[in-house]
C-alpha cells in the first residue's frame, strides 16, 4: 500500500481484551487495518472473531470495565480517537462515523416516531433545529424510499426491511465520512437483503462515504466492497483487494471459508465442505498461529509461532508461514474423501 | 402528548375494564369535589352550630354533624382537597427523587449503584410508619411536612422499581445505537431510558397515591398530620372515635370516603397495569 493515498481510517496494532470472571478474553490482537476515503471494506469472520469489537473500538464504545483497549492507535483523519475528549468523541459518533446495527427490530427507540429519531441525530450534529431538522428528516426518509406521510409513525408500525431503511436514514443524516455497518442484513430475509444492500451501496457511492461492512457472508462482500479483511480468533489473517482475494485466496482459512459456501454446481446430495474443529476459545488462544489446530497445511513451526502479516503481492497481506499457491490444491476437500475410503 | 398511539391503545384497552372505569369515575368526582369545594359544600368546614351538635343525618345536614355542630358532608368535601394533595404531591416527590436515584444507579452501575442501593435498603429496613412518625415529629405537623414525610417513605420503592426497569433496558440495542449517535448520558437517560420505563412507574404511582392517602390519614389519626380545624379524613375519624357508640355515622362517613378513594385508585392502578402491558394485546 503506498503512503500517499487518502487514508481515512488507520488502525495500528489494536488489541482489545475483556477481563471477565472466567479469564481474560483476548477479543482483538494486534490488528492493523487501513481504509481509504470513499472506499468500502468488507470485514469477514466467524461469530466471535472480534469484528464487532473492532468496530466498537473505532467509536470508543467498548464498555470499560470489563473491556479494555490494551494497545494501539486508531487514527481517524490522522487523529487518534483514543486521545479525544469525551465531547470530541460524542461529536465523532454520529457526526463523522455512524453505525448501522444488526437488528432493526431492536435498534430503534420504540416510543419515538421515526421522524423524531432522525431529527434527534440531526439536532445533535448539524446545528439544525425545529422545522429545518424536520425537513432534513423527511428528505432522508425520501432518500431511503419511505413516503413522507409515514414520518410520524412509530417503529412498530414498520416492517423489518423498512425499519432497516430508517436506521440507514438515521446513520446517513449527518453525512458521515465513515459508515460502520454491523451485519446490516442478517435479520432480514433474502429479497429485502438485496434491496437494503443496494440502497447502502448506492448511498455510499453518491455521498462519497467510506464504509466498513461487517458480515459473515462472502457473497455480500463480493457485491458491495472494494477490499476484504478476513478475521479469525481476534487476528487479521488476510487482507486484500476484492478480485485478488476471490481468485487467489492465500490463507488456508480463507480457502476453507470459500469451500463452505455451497454452489449450484455441486452435485445433489453432496455434503458441504466444513473446516474441521471449532473456533478457538478466546480466553485460551493457541500458541503460534491461531488457526494452526484446524489447518490441514499446518507444520511444526505453525504451532510454535505466528508468522505475522506479510505483503505477498502489492496490496495483498497474509498472516501465514505457508501461503497457498495455485499448486497447493485444496486440502479441505481431500480430507473427507480420505475418511470415506 | 408525544406518544399518541400508545395513549390511544391504552385507552382502548382501559375502556374494556369496568372496574378501572369505575375507579376513574370516582377519581374524577373526587377531583371535582376538591376543585369546587367552595361551591359544592353546603356549609363552611369550620362553621359551628351549637344547636346542632352530633345530630344524625337529616335534610339539612345530609351526613349529620360532629361534636362541634359542623356539617360532616362539607368537611368531607373540603377534606378531599387534603387527601388529593397529599396523595399526588407526596407521590410526585417520591417519583421524582426515587426515579432519579434508580435511573442513575441502574444506568451507571458499579460503586455508585452499590452506595445508592444500600442507602435505599437501609431506609427500607426501617418500618415505614415509624419512619414517617419520626420525620413528621422532627419537621412538625402541617400539610407540607405531612407530604414530605409520606414522600420520603416511598422513595425506595420507586428507586428499586426504576433501577430494575433501567437494568433491563440499558443493554438493548437502541440504547447502544443512541450512544453510537453521539448522545450524552443525560440525554440517553432522559429521552431514551425513562420514557421507556414509564409504564411500570405509572402503575406504581397510581397504587402509591392510594397508599399515601391512607398513610396521611393514619398520621392524622395519630395527631401528626393536618391540624384542626382543617378537616382531614383520618383526623375526622380520630375525632369521632370517642362517640363511636352513640354517633356511629361520625366515623362511618369519613371511613367510607377513605375506603372508596383507595378502592377506586387500586382498581384504576390494576386496570392501567393490564392496559399498559403490550404483551396483553388482544
Amino acid at each position: 500500500m503506498s503512503e500517499n493515498k487518502d487514508i481515512l481510517l488507520d488502525i495500528k496494532d489494536l488489541s482489545v481484551q475483556f477481563n471477565t470472571d472466567s479469564g481474560v478474553v483476548k477479543a482483538v490482537n494486534h490488528l492493523n487495518l487501513r481504509l481509504e476515503r470513499g472506499k468500502s471494506l468488507g470485514f469477514v469472520g466467524e461469530t466471535g472473531a472480534g469484528k464487532t469489537t473492532t468496530a466498537l473500538s473505532i467509536l470508543q464504545l467498548i464498555q470499560t470495565p470489563p473491556g479494555e483497549i490494551t494497545s494501539g492507535e486508531i487514527l481517524f483523519n490522522g487523529v487518534d480517537v483514543r486521545r479525544m475528549t469525551e465531547a470530541e468523541k460524542r461529536h465523532l459518533r454520529g457526526g463523522d462515523i455512524s453505525m448501522i446495527f444488526q437488528d432493526p427490530m431492536t435498534s430503534l427507540n420504540p416510543i419515538m416516531t421515526v421522524e423524531e429519531q432522525i431529527m434527534e441525530m440531526v439536532s445533535l450534529h448539524l446545528n439544525l433545529k425545529g422545522e429545518a431538522a424536520r425537513e432534513r428528516a423527511i428528505e432522508m426518509l425520501r432518500l431511503v424510499g419511505i413516503r413522507p406521510e409515514r414520518a410520524k409513525d412509530f417503529p412498530h408500525q414498520f416492517s423489518g426491511g423498512m425499519r432497516q431503511r430508517v436506521v440507514i436514514a438515521i446513520a446517513l443524516a449527518c453525512r458521515p465520512q465513515l459508515i460502520i455497518a454491523d451485519e446490516p442484513t442478517t435479520a432480514l430475509d433474502v429479497t429485502i437483503q438485496a434491496q437494503v444492500l443496494e440502497l447502502i451501496k448506492k448511498l455510499q457511492q453518491s455521498e462519497k462515504t467510506s464504509m466498513l461492512l461487517i458480515t459473515h457472508d462472502l457473497g455480500i462482500v463480493a457485491e458491495t466492497c472494494d477490499s476484504v479483511a478476513i478475521m479469525y480468533g481476534g487476528h487479521l489473517v488476510e487482507y486484500s483487494g476484492i478480485k485478488e482475494l476471490y481468485t487467489h485466496p492465500k490463507h488456508p482459512y480463507t480457502q476453507g471459508l470459500f469451500n463452505a459456501v455451497p454452489t449450484l454446481e455441486s452435485p445433489l446430495g453432496s455434503r458441504l465442505a466444513v473446516i474441521p474443529g471449532l473456533p478457538p476459545d478466546p480466553t485460551n488462544l493457541p500458541k503460534g498461529c491461531s488457526f494452526s489446530p484446524r489447518c490441514p497445511y499446518a507444520k511444526d513451526i505453525c504451532h510454535e509461532r505466528a508468522c505475522g502479516m506479510r505483503e505477498l503481492e502489492p496490496g495483498h497481506f497474509v498472516d501465514c508461514h505457508f501461503p497457498l499457491t495455485p499448486e497447493s490444491g485444496n486440502a479441505f476437500l481431500e480430507r473427507p474423501s480420505k475418511e470415506a475410503e | 402528548m408525544k406518544n399518541n398511539s400508545m395513549l390511544k391503545y391504552t385507552m382502548i384497552r382501559l375502556r374494556r375494564n369496568y372496574l378501572a372505569l369505575f375507579g376513574l369515575f370516582i377519581l374524577v368526582v373526587l377531583i371535582v369535589c376538591a376543585v369546587f369545594a367552595d361551591q359544592l359544600a353546603p356549609f363552611g368546614y369550620a362553621q359551628q352550630d351549637y344547636m346542632m351538635i352530633r345530630k344524625a343525618p337529616s335534610a339539612v345536614h345530609w351526613l349529620g354533624t360532629d361534636e362541634f355542630g359542623r356539617d360532616i358532608l362539607s368537611r368531607l368535601i373540603y377534606g378531599s382537597r387534603i387527601s388529593l394533595q397529599v396523595g399526588l404531591i407526596a407521590v410526585s416527590i417520591s417519583l421524582v427523587v426515587g426515579g432519579l436515584i434508580g435511573a442513575v444507579s441502574g444506568y451507571f452501575g458499579g460503586k455508585l449503584d452499590n452506595v445508592l442501593m444500600r442507602l435505599m435498603d437501609i431506609q427500607m429496613a426501617i418500618p415505614t410508619i415509624l419512619m414517617a412518625i419520626v420525620i413528621s415529629s422532627v419537621l412538625g405537623p402541617g400539610l407540607f411536612n405531612l407530604m414530605v414525610a409520606v414522600g420520603i417513605t416511598y422513595i425506595p420503592k420507586f428507586a428499586r422499581l426504576t433501577r430494575a426497569s433501567v437494568l433491563s433496558l440499558k443493554d438493548q440495542e437502541f440504547i447502544e445505537a443512541a450512544r453510537a449517535m453521539g448522545a450524552s448520558h443525560t440525554r440517553i437517560i432522559c429521552l431514551y431510558i425513562l420514557p421507556n420505563c414509564a409504564a411500570p412507574l405509572i402503575v406504581q404511582s397510581t397504587l402509591s397515591v392510594a397508599n399515601a392517602i391512607l398513610f396521611a390519614a393514619t398520621l392524622s389519626f395519630l395527631g401528626l398530620g393536618i391540624q384542626p380545624p382543617y378537616p382531614e379524613w383520618g383526623g375526622m375519624l380520630s375525632a369521632a372515635r370517642p362517640y363511636l357508640r352513640n354517633s356511629a355515622y361520625m366515623s362511618i362517613f369519613p371511613g367510607l370516603a377513605i375506603m372508596f378513594t383507595i378502592l377506586s385508585l387500586n382498581f384504576l392502578g390494576d386496570g392501567l397495569r393490564d392496559a399498559l402491558d403490550p404483551k396483553q394485546k388482544r
